[in-house]
């Protein structure tokens, strides 16, 4: 491996890191903004023009305040769970491309952490993770409203990742792939896959909502009946680093949607713009294009969240597996069939 | 090959672990980390799909489904259930007679001779697929017949039964 | 059962057709009307810059009043701490010594008036009780503090400003 590959790959994964906390951190402020616009209100504007100092505030409140494990804890794998959701929120946005290779002083620096030709699967396999997180740190405060958290997590996510997968084989059906970089290539321009899934889409976006644990479906930290759900018994950082999970989560799905769905970093007139901005800037608006796409659903989740009520629990179930699971199976045989059709004539 | 006998080493150890934790939920965690030891094995081998399925199927989907009973019986080890030593002596003998089934296993692979494969890109999701879809047509139809038939009884047991309440 | 007032009404529930049972139209129809709630204006007051209007009979912090001659009206009799339901209210109680005639309206006055602000629920009970007019609880919202010490408001904090106080103020400001 020589040392310029390295120090790309460094730099990439450095970066993206950082972009992730950054727009994870702000994502808080954004939420507390939007649901003010929502409402009426201003929201937080005292930290800086605008509040924008807000996050760094609410981060040093989170670093400076007392943690207490309660008793009768388990205190190992009360540090564990908030690690593991932290982790396995990070892991996601390996495999995303977030732009066209770019020309770096004469080398081409592909913007993709790694491209594995499972990329799907991998993201499938880093969600179904997530919920360890959850599980453990429910189940380790010693607490039965943490665990019934922990476990309408752990069954929400199971049920609700049947119909992802499901609605994600359709996708697979049109591209032909499960690499992500061939995926993001095949939506050149505005032929995206949305125009061809728009069932899939909305199958997607619906259990992309329930795996992020967002309202309507944020059960497993529903106030009304569980107090704060797993992360009753969290405090100061740990609590800070479940709170930037769900965040970090949300930014990745997004980011998931936006690639598989809506291009990626394709944009109507691409060609166009790569063919004066030359190879360096070129690629940097499509980082631009998608950055934007990500924070337009990132907007979408806060929006869905300041409008629709949380489901019952028994509506969750009845949804999941009765409405979408059917769903997602028609729209295989749907796309199964038309596909072969084409192809045959 | 250092990093083959270094996840060896881990996934043995987990294993260990996961037999000898008094606490169930420690066992199921080891078990978990015993299942991503195997995924590492699987890329190491370069059989990604496997490897990403694993990954999937088995850490994601039924350890927490193992994980979910666990907690909602909430064994301590105050409620564990005395071990009668007939139910111990049972298991020696099962777990003995599955030991000398793998001997004897290993005792014909040394007479077959190791067989290795030229290609190194057979587990890569394409190729496997085909594979799949042509050769193995027969074999992958039944089984998706049985994993059918078991869903199906599984709905069954689960249904209540109608007569019952009326 | 027949409703003895005639008035009852049962509650039909129809089923729900099947744009109501996709459930998504009922959705976007919300997220429409919250999006265009980001357009309104906005009701926020910036509560330490700007302050709302308080109403004709807000009772806010408690002000001991001076007659027009800048005189203390209080004489310390007492009965508005005996009003008092939370107990808020002490004080001691001093003659008047010569010479302290444009200071206090009677012979006898306060010496020291306290009021305890975390304890006080502003009923204004003390203002009724009151004989000489002399508290009333007219002044604003009594401010936070770090310490309970701070919310034990003296008669620096509570006695109204002399006309020649609120002048030279002025002269200040002016």
């Amino acid at each position: 491996m020589e040392l310029a590959f390295l120090i790309e790959k460094v730099a990439v994964v450095v970066i993206l890191f950082v972009l992730t906390l950054t727009i994870a951190a702000y994502s808080t402020l954004a939420e507390r903004k939007v649901a003010a616009f929502l409402q009426d209100r201003v929201g937080p504007d005292r930290a800086g023009p605008f509040g924008v100092f807000q996050p760094l505030a609410d981060g040093g409140k989170m670093f400076f305040k007392e943690e207490t494990t309660p008793n009768g804890a388990n205190k190992w794998l009360f540090i564990a769970g908030p690690s593991l959701a932290l982790l396995t929120s990070f892991l996601g946005s390996a495999v995303i491309p977030w732009g066209q290779p770019i020309n770096f002083f004469g080398r081409i620096v592909p913007l993709q952490v790694t491209d594995i030709n499972v990329g799907i699967l991998y993201i499938f396999g880093v969600v179904s993770l997530g919920v360890y997180g959850i599980m453990i740190g429910g189940w380790a405060s010693n607490n039965k409203y943490s665990l019934m958290g922990a476990v309408r997590g752990a069954s929400q996510n199971i049920s609700y990742e049947i119909a992802m997968g499901l609605s994600i084989i359709a996708l697979l059906l049109v591209t032909n792939s499960l690499s992500f970089k061939v995926i993001a290539e095949q939506q050149h321009g505005i032929n995206w896959n949305f125009w061809y899934q728009p069932l899939g889409f909305l199958i997607f976006l619906v259990c992309a909502f329930a795996e992020t644990n967002r309202v309507p479906f944020d059960l497993p930290e529903c106030e009304t009946e569980l107090i704060g759900g797993y992360n009753t018994e969290y405090s100061g950082f740990k609590m800070g680093a479940y709170m930037f999970a769900e965040y970090i989560n949300m930014f990745v799905s997004s980011a998931v949607m936006a690639t598989l769905y809506f291009g990626g970093y394709n944009y109507p007139g691409m060609d166009f713009v790569n063919q004066h901005l030359g190879t360096t800037w070129g690629p940097l608006v499509g980082v631009a294009v998608l950055l934007g796409k990500i924070l337009a659903f990132i907007f979408f989740f806060m929006w869905v969240r300041w409008t629709v009520p949380r489901f019952r629990y028994d509506q969750l179930m009845n949804l999941g597996w009765k409405i979408l699971i059917p769903l997602a199976i028609a729209n295989i045989v749907i796309t199964a069939c038309v596909i072969t059709f084409f192809d045959k004539f | 090959m250092i990093l083959f006998y270094l996840v060896s080493l881990l996934t043995i150890t987990f294993s260990l672990l996961v037999i000898f934790t008094k606490n169930p939920i420690y066992s199921v965690l080891y078990l978990i980390a015993t299942f991503f030891t195997f995924t590492i094995h699987y890329v190491l081998l370069n059989a990604q799909f496997l490897a990403v399925v694993n990954f999937i199927v088995y850490m994601g989907a039924i350890m927490v489904l193992f994980l979910f009973v666990l907690m909602l019986m909430n064994l301590n080890k105050e409620t564990e259930p005395m071990k009668s030593t007939l139910i111990k002596i049972i298991a020696v003998i099962a777990g003995g007679s599955l030991l000398v089934t793998l001997i004897g296993s290993f005792k014909q692979l040394d007479a077959l001779g190791i067989s290795t494969i030229n290609k190194p890109e057979i587990g890569l999701v394409e190729n496997l697929g085909k594979v799949l879809f042509s050769d193995f047509l027969l074999p992958f139809e039944v089984s998706s017949i049985l994993l059918l038939s078991a869903m199906v009884g599984a709905v069954l047991l689960a249904k209540k039964d109608k007569t019952d309440n009326g | 059962m027949e409703s003895l007032s005639g008035r009852k009404k049962v509650l039909e529930q129809k089923p729900m057709t099947f744009m109501e049972r996709i459930y998504l139209p009922a959705i976007f129809k919300g997220m429409g009307i919250t999006f265009m709630h980001m357009f309104k204006k906005k009701e926020t007051t910036y509560y330490p810059e700007q302050e709302r209007e308080f109403s004709e009979n807000w009772r806010g912090m408690h002000s001991l009043k001076r007659d027009e001659n800048g005189k203390e009206r209080c004489t310390a009799c007492g009965l508005c701490a005996l009003s008092c339901p939370a107990e808020a209210i002490t004080m001691t109680s001093a003659e008047r010594q010569k010479g302290e005639e444009h200071l206090y309206r009677e012979e006898k006055y306060a010496a020291v008036y306290e009021i305890n602000m975390l304890r006080c629920i502003f009923c204004g009970l003390c203002e009724e009780a009151c004989p000489k007019e002399a508290i009333y609880l007219d002044g604003p919202i009594v401010p936070s503090e770090f310490l309970r010490k701070d919310f034990i408001y003296g008669k620096d904090k509570l006695v109204e400003l002399s006309i020649t106080d609120l002048e030279a103020q002025k002269g200040v400001l002016a």
